[in-house]
């Protein structure tokens, strides 16, 4: 059972705060890659899976941790919905989904030794896929989390309704803070009907005219829905009613594409993604220049996001990160060598220090995953 | 009553106070006759009054600083103030306070249409962005129905919603970054200030934190919003029906078929008068409740959509379906929904705006209950409604000068509010808890939560200075309120520290 279950979590926090002994949070390690290395024993959300509740006219969703992301994206698929923010999996698409929806929570359990998206960990990691820009980030379809604090204290924040500003907003703060601040037990999201219409469009273009054409379009209302540059091509996708699809169509042009084009991007399955060299996500202003640094490029999000696979040194690629107005993560590749996340200043520094100890006062939680001192 | 125990600073306490605020601001800057405070005694929630210690209007971030400098020195608070127009008394200020205006901060810094971000100071109005954006033909989405008077820097603390924010999201979806001032003088940029357009940041997700902090983490002195491309064509449709329930069903119909209209509103019969008396929208004054929908998009989008919409709304047995004919008339069906409150305060001496979410699915029992409440404490509401998103506003009307009034209508207030929350929905969707809101806040959330929002407030301000006393209350107070939130007969962990 579910409660037992988190009965039992609640107990390993409070004897780990006791001790002062830190835990490394598990999900169902598909992003086990992302973030700093830490020690520590295992805090395993994985058994703690079930829908809680789904009522697709709400547009809300409400799950444990431990619910594969699969499992939950089948289910809104059956009421042709979908995770506004196309989260991407890192790991094996199964397991297949029960049928029945709502009503009793289930406990599922993953395959061993598999590595599967959770929900607790889409929500930890906070990142997002090609429908970002339009569609908004994971943290912008949180409505609310139950979490289990440092202190072993089960806390409810938001809840599952669309607005809310009763107290500080920590449910969208648990959005990519990697397990630093609280464990996520449950949370809920919104979620959005399926467009009716999708198509993806292919182009040529060098990299300047495809910058140029996409701050273009982006300044027209068209239903643009992803965007991806590599090795001379653009592509598109638009998404939305059939009339207004189609006459975006005859803006934007190109050739129909296989939209399967978008998985891959989104779970860095393309030939790009592959190999050993590092890889850079630099997140940049829309319209920022290109990076022009020595190695290879795909970009993502109109401009937004731009993936770069080099050897350079951590340093020269976060200076010219900055120096266009934005910053950069060591994605994949990093063995420990450098430093994952941008550096944060002092003050800022500071500041996510006293929160991470009013969340996690012994320091317990992933110590380390995010940044050494956190 | 729920505002804050009035302490007063000793003549010679504020003296000091004055002469050091003085030493470092120009004179125009500072304000201490009784006569040059009243303008700043309360905010859009009127029924709670008081004089600050002193108010000043600084014209630079480095003044800022160097009034909160004072403020630390002398161990004073120090509340922020917009426009005013916020309805919980977020804005009220402390008699032993300093209140800081930041009216002064009035500049639109760059308008970035390639980026589509706008770089703002604080004390910008709602309105002013879109109107600047508009040569390029983009616009700033979240719409309060104040957006003429309210400032973004209010927009940030309350997280203000508007009628289009089903589709187009909160404040807190539509801010890429903040310059923020800490109490302790600390100058911090949350997500790219000088070069915005980036769409995350290193670190924790403070802009959400901030966003609806109301004032109490710190002061916002720069703002960079999201522009979005203005939708080439909007169209209303407005469906009269004859109970509030099948209105309410509507609703539940157009979402569960996949629609996401740019706004979806309800007004219910006594609001619908009001605001035809008021705007003359040509609102069916005899209709048990309206739905107003928009949709946009390109024109052929648009198109098509109202066609189905309009068959949904049928469907759901509207005694009657308009679209508007042309511009004028949308905007006229808008005019009786924005106009809505000062509508209600034309046929009542006063009327107190409440803010609850609820499940959509919940709308029917609980505007049911709502008009039991409404016999039961003698006193008449008209329901105003962000129908998509389920943030009710009953507008309980009353007259202050009727000895007892006001309290009877706080009394409803506080029964609509618990009744939100029973129904699993929150005591504000948009306004904020303010003062206002203290007492449900403790029904709301456990003592464990209610001290993990303290420790937060702590880690951004540990001297408590900014807005004490506001927004989120304190065991103490709970205690006081008799509102104790406890689950099952006992306190969670009574036997672990707390913070
Ligand atoms: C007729 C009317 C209609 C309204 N309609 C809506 C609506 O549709 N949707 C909605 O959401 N709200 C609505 N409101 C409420 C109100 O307009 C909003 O809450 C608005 O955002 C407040 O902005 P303000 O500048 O007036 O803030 P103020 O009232 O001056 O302040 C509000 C809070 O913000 C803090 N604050 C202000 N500026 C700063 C700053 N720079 N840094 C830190 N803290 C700051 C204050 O301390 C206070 O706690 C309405 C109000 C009225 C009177």
């Amino acid at each position: 059972m579910s409660d037992d279950h988190e009965q039992q979590l609640v107990e390993q926090v409070r004897r780990a705060a006791e001790a002062g002994s830190p835990l490394a949070i598990r999900g169902g390690n598909s992003k086990a890659f992302y973030g700093r290395a830490v020690k520590g024993e295992s805090l395993d959300l994985s058994g703690h899976g079930g829908v809680v509740s789904y009522e697709p006219t709400e547009l809300v969703i409400t799950a444990r941790a431990g619910t594969p992301l699969a499992e939950i994206e089948a289910l809104l698929a059956e009421k042709d919905q979908m995770l506004p923010f196309e989260p991407p999996h890192f790991g094996a698409l199964a397991p297949s989904p029960s049928p029945q929806g709502g009503g009793e929570p289930r406990a599922t359990s993953l395959p061993r030794g598999e590595r599967v998206a959770t929900f607790g960990g889409m929500l930890a990691a906070g990142l997002s896929g090609p429908r970002r820009p339009w569609g908004g980030a994971v943290r912008d379809a949180v409505l609310g989390v139950k979490l289990l604090n440092g202190r072993g204290e089960v806390l409810k924040f938001g809840g599952q309704v669309m607005k809310n500003v009763a107290g500080y907003d920590l449910s969208r703060l648990m959005a990519g803070s990697l397990g630093t601040l609280a464990v996520i037990l449950e949370a809920s999201v919104r979620v959005l009907p399926k467009p009716a219409v999708q198509i993806t469009l292919v182009q040529e273009a060098n990299e300047d005219q495809a910058a140029g054409r996409l701050v273009a379009w982006g300044r027209k209302p068209l239903p643009l829905s992803a965007s991806l540059y590599h090795d001379g091509r653009l592509w598109v996708r638009l998404s939305g009613a059939e009339q207004g699809v189609a006459a975006a169509r005859a803006v934007i042009g190109g050739e129909e594409a296989d939209g399967d084009i978008w998985r891959q991007t989104r779970d860095q399955t393309l030939p790009f993604f592959q190999g050993d060299a590092p890889l850079w996500r630099v997140s940049l202003p829309t319209a920022a220049q290109a990076l022009d640094l020595s190695g290879a490029t795909l970009s993502e999000w109109g401009g937004a996001l731009r993936w770069l696979r080099s050897d350079l040194s951590a340093g020269a690629i976060r200076r010219r990160a900055a120096a266009l107005g934005g910053h950069a993560i060591l994605f994949r590749g990093h063995d420990g060598v450098c430093e994952v996340f941008h550096p944060l200043p002092p003050a800022m520094l500071l500041l996510h220090k006293r929160l991470k100890a009013a969340f996690d006062p012994r320091g317990i939680f992933n110590p380390g995953r995010m940044y050494a001192e956190l | 009553m729920n505002a804050p125990a009035e302490v007063l600073l000793s003549p010679t306490q504020r003296s000091a106070l004055l002469a050091d605020l003085r030493n470092a601001l120009p004179a125009r800057c500072v304000l201490a006759e009784a006569e040059d405070l009243r303008p700043y005694e309360c905010d859009g929630l009127s029924a709670y009054r008081r004089l600050p210690a002193v108010a000043v209007l600084p014209e630079t971030i480095e003044q800022i600083r160097a009034v909160l400098r004072v403020c630390r020195t002398h161990n004073v608070p120090v509340v922020a103030r917009g426009a005013g127009t916020g309805l919980s008394g977020g804005a009220l200020p402390l008699s032993n306070g300093v209140l800081l205006g930041l009216a002064k901060f009035n500049r639109i810094l760059e308008i970035d249409p390639d980026n589509r971000v706008a770089r703002v100071q604080p004390g910008v109005r709602n309105l002013a962005i879109s109107e600047a954006a508009a040569a390029h033909g983009l616009y700033y989405a979240p719409d309060p129905s104040s957006q003429i008077a309210c400032s973004i820097g209010g927009n940030v603390a309350e997280n203000s919603g508007g009628v289009h924010c089903l589709k187009y999201g909160l404040t807190v979806h539509n801010v890429q970054a903040i310059k923020l001032l800490t109490m302790d003088g600390e100058l911090l940029e949350i997500g790219e200030c000088e070069k915005p357009g980036g769409l995350d940041n290193p670190g924790y997700d403070l802009l959400a934190v901030l966003t609806g902090s109301e004032g109490l983490l710190g002061l916002v002195v720069e703002v960079t919003v999201r522009l979005l491309p203005k939708p080439e064509r909007a169209q209303v449709l407005l469906a009269a029906y004859d109970s509030v329930e099948r209105a309410g069903e509507a609703v539940a119909a157009i979402i569960g078929a996949g629609v996401i209209p740019a706004g979806l509103e309800m007004m219910d019969n006594p609001a619908i008068r009001a605001a035809e008396a008021f705007v003359h929208a040509g609102y069916p004054e005899d209709a048990a409740a309206i739905l107003l929908c928009e949709l946009d998009g390109t024109n052929e989008e648009v198109s098509e959509e109202i066609m189905r919409v309009r068959q949904l709304l049928l469907d759901s047995g509207a005694t009657e379906v308009r679209t508007a004919a042309d511009e004028a008339q949308r905007q006229r069906f808008w005019a009786g929904r924005k106009g809505a409150f000062p509508a209600v305060g034309r046929i009542s001496p006063d009327y107190y705006c409440m803010d609850g979410t609820i499940p959509r699915r919940e709308l029917g029992r609980v505007l049911g209950r709502i008009e039991e409440l409404s016999v039961e404490h003698g006193l008449q509401v008209a329901n105003v409604f962000h129908a998509g998103d389920g943030n009710l506003h009953p507008l309980i009307l009353f007259d202050a000068n009727r000895p007892g009034e006001l309290e009877r209508a706080e009394a409803f207030g506080t029964a609509i509010l618990d009744l939100c929350v029973a129904v699993g929905g929150t005591v504000t969707g948009e306004h904020g808890v303010g003062i206002e809101k203290l007492a449900p806040m403790c029904g709301q959330f456990t003592a464990g939560e209610l001290e993990q929002f303290h420790a937060v407030k702590a880690a951004f301000d540990p001297a408590g200075l900014l807005n004490p006393g506001k927004a989120v209350p304190t065991l103490h107070r709970c205690a006081e309120f008799g509102r104790m939130h406890v689950h099952h007969g006992e306190v969670k962990f009574p036997d672990l520290p707390r913070f």
